[in-house]
């Protein structure tokens, strides 16, 4: 007799009224590598159980082992829609440690970086709830605004996804004049396209019915689920690092923190679509004042801290220092104070903070990244416990969970 | 009045008085560690009182000093005063061979998968969690990896084929 008239279902299976499905890990609607394990009776979710690690790579184990500049890498592939927004984070905690103070250049220069890194990953957030309530077009006509962002990262730092941006200090060299073309045409082209996104989904009846009142969660639970950034804000707290704990001179731009109220799937969606435009505004802010400086500080692109910024490469080659610290920093024996600091950001998804204690060495002794997508998909079982199958779907994407920041 | 770490620490010694050790402020944040039978008592503290109201967890980790006898294991919590804008940092310290820490996760829906990944990394067993499993790893491992004696992989090794990765 063949096995399969022997198949042995699991137990209690044959007197089940309820349907088990696996959504993900690798399931389109899950745009990202994990599991739902979903208890259905009919299209109605009974229980839900979320599975997370398929892409965890032990960045704080490699961390240990890593000299200060090499980190960078493995920051990139946390929330890898918004990487330059890591690299700066770590930056700052680095630099925070060491005591750096950067010139308000730089400054302005990283808050141009982390605002255009934030509308991409909120593009990617708002237009895939877009695809989700069943309209592909706009998600694929923003991409291409998309494109201009990576173009722009291409042209700061040579890379586009995983961008490995910048260094303690500063930039690794000033921005190109394509830089603060392709920049302009951004600034030009995309507002346009941002509000036909907005033309399609705002106020469509379709949308807004499959968004409204679904994926809802109080400000009080939010809050003990440990939720930050537009997901927290969606539900009318008002909490944004930027302006709690301001790093890289932030409290020099005049923005405005778009809330919610319900903290459903449209208040995340209207929350985002908003930062959106306060980001715009901030680029534009940013970009004046960069115009305004003047002589030698125009040109300023990095502080001096030579024991962890890579000297000139005609400097390495004709001057005796500037070979000793090429030397010690690329091999990583560069010894860091004993130290334990906390820094945190608002990234894409809310606030990632790095968590970096020293025993002196050459490499951190601990080093640990707060994920706020971590922390806040736990409630995604409470969440959609109730609601229909297609708004479980709904509510994933416009949670923006990015696999790469859940396992890191 | 704005909260500040002053005022902290002496809301927290009056309650506490002298169990409570270690108060230091690295880079301006209030840290101090406590017995860790009373982690619960102090968290619970922090977040009862009205004019503490910690009640937002911003993180919890571990870490390991293999060197400290006794005290291997420091699971570390980091709180948020959202309303006064103001963090803290309080440590409990467990032998490694019986972690026990009581669970934060009845307080802070937040804890339960924080509490997991620190398990799963470094085997503090937290009392009382509701389902303490592994999150990140594979549910066969064995070992807690980012304990210090688990080895990351010899640089120099050979021995490896190296058409398994592409590089024959």
């Amino acid at each position: 007799m063949s096995d399969h008239n022997n198949i042995k279902l699991p137990e209690g299976s044959i007197g089940k009224t309820t349907t088990t499905l696996n959504l993900g890990p690798t399931h389109p609607a899950t745009h990202g590598v994990f599991q739902n394990i979903l208890e259905l009776d009919g299209e109605r979710i009974v229980k839900a159980e979320a599975t997370v690690g398929y892409i965890h790579r032990a960045f704080e184990k490699i961390a240990e082992r890593r000299p200060l500049y090499q980190i960078t890498t493995l920051t990139d592939r946390l929330n890898y829609c918004s990487a330059p927004i890591n690299n700066m984070g770590w930056h700052l905690t680095v630099e925070k440690m060491l005591g750096v103070k950067t010139p308000k250049r730089v400054d302005y220069l990283r808050v141009i970086v982390m605002e255009l890194a934030r509308i991409t990953d909120h593009l990617i957030c708002t237009s895939i709830v877009g695809v989700d309530a069943g309209a592909f077009t706009g998600f694929l006509y923003v991409m291409q605004y998309r494109e201009l962002v990576y173009e722009i990262y291409e042209e700061i730092c040579g890379a586009r996804l995983t961008t490995n941006m910048g260094r303690v200090g500063g930039f690794e060299r000033n921005f190109s004049a394509a830089v603060w073309e392709k920049l302009e045409k951004f600034l030009k082209e995309y507002p346009k396209a941002q509000r036909e996104l907005e033309a399609l989904l705002v106020r469509n009846r379709i949308f807004y019915e499959r968004t409204r009142g679904t994926g809802a969660i109080s400000a009080e639970r939010a809050l003990n689920y440990g939720f930050t950034g537009p997901n927290l804000r969606a539900t009318g707290v008002d909490y944004d690092v930027r302006v709690h704990e301001p790093y890289s001179s932030y409290e020099d731009f005049n923005f405005q923190i778009p809330v919610g109220t319900t903290g459903d799937n449209h208040d995340r969606f209207m929350v985002r679509t908003e930062e959106i435009w306060q980001s715009l505004s901030i680029i534009e802010q940013a970009y004046q004042k960069i115009q305004s400086f003047k002589g030698a500080e125009a040109d300023v692109y990095h502080a001096d801290v030579p024991e962890y910024y890579l000297p000139a490469k005609d400097d390495v080659y004709t001057k005796m220092e500037a070979l000793i610290w090429h030397f010690k920093i690329v091999m990583g024996e560069t010894d860091i104070p004993p130290a334990e600091v906390y820094q945190a950001v608002e990234g894409g998804n809310g606030e990632l903070g790095y968590y970096l204690i020293s025993d002196g060495g050459r490499s951190p002794y601990r080093l640990h990244f707060r994920r706020p997508c971590f922390i806040y998909y736990q409630a995604y079982e409470e969440i959609v416990r109730g609601s229909m199958l297609s708004d479980a779907v709904i509510t994933m994407s416009s949670l923006n969970l990015i696999a790469g920041e859940m396992d890191a | 009045m704005p909260l500040t770490n002053d005022i902290v620490q002496s809301r927290l010694t009056e309650k506490f008085g002298d169990v409570l050790t270690g108060w230091e402020a690295p880079y301006g944040m209030l840290t101090f560690s406590a017995p860790r039978e009373l982690n619960l008592k102090v968290l619970n503290f922090l977040f009862d009182e009205s004019d503490l109201a910690y009640r937002f967890l911003t993180d919890v980790t571990a870490v390991h000093y293999p060197d400290r006898a006794g005290e291997e294991l420091c699971v570390v919590y980091h709180l948020h005063n959202l309303v006064e804008n103001h963090r803290i940092r309080f440590k409990v310290y467990a032998p490694v061979d019986q972690p026990d820490v009581y669970t934060a996760s009845g307080l802070f829906s937040s804890a339960n998968w924080m509490e997991r990944e620190t398990y799963d990394f470094f085997g503090v067993n937290f009392v009382g969690h509701p389902n303490l499993k592994r999150v990140l790893n594979v549910d066969e491992m064995d070992y807690f990896p980012l304990r210090k004696e688990f080895p990351l992989e010899d640089q120099t090794r050979i021995d490896k084929d190296d058409e398994m990765f592409g590089r024959g």
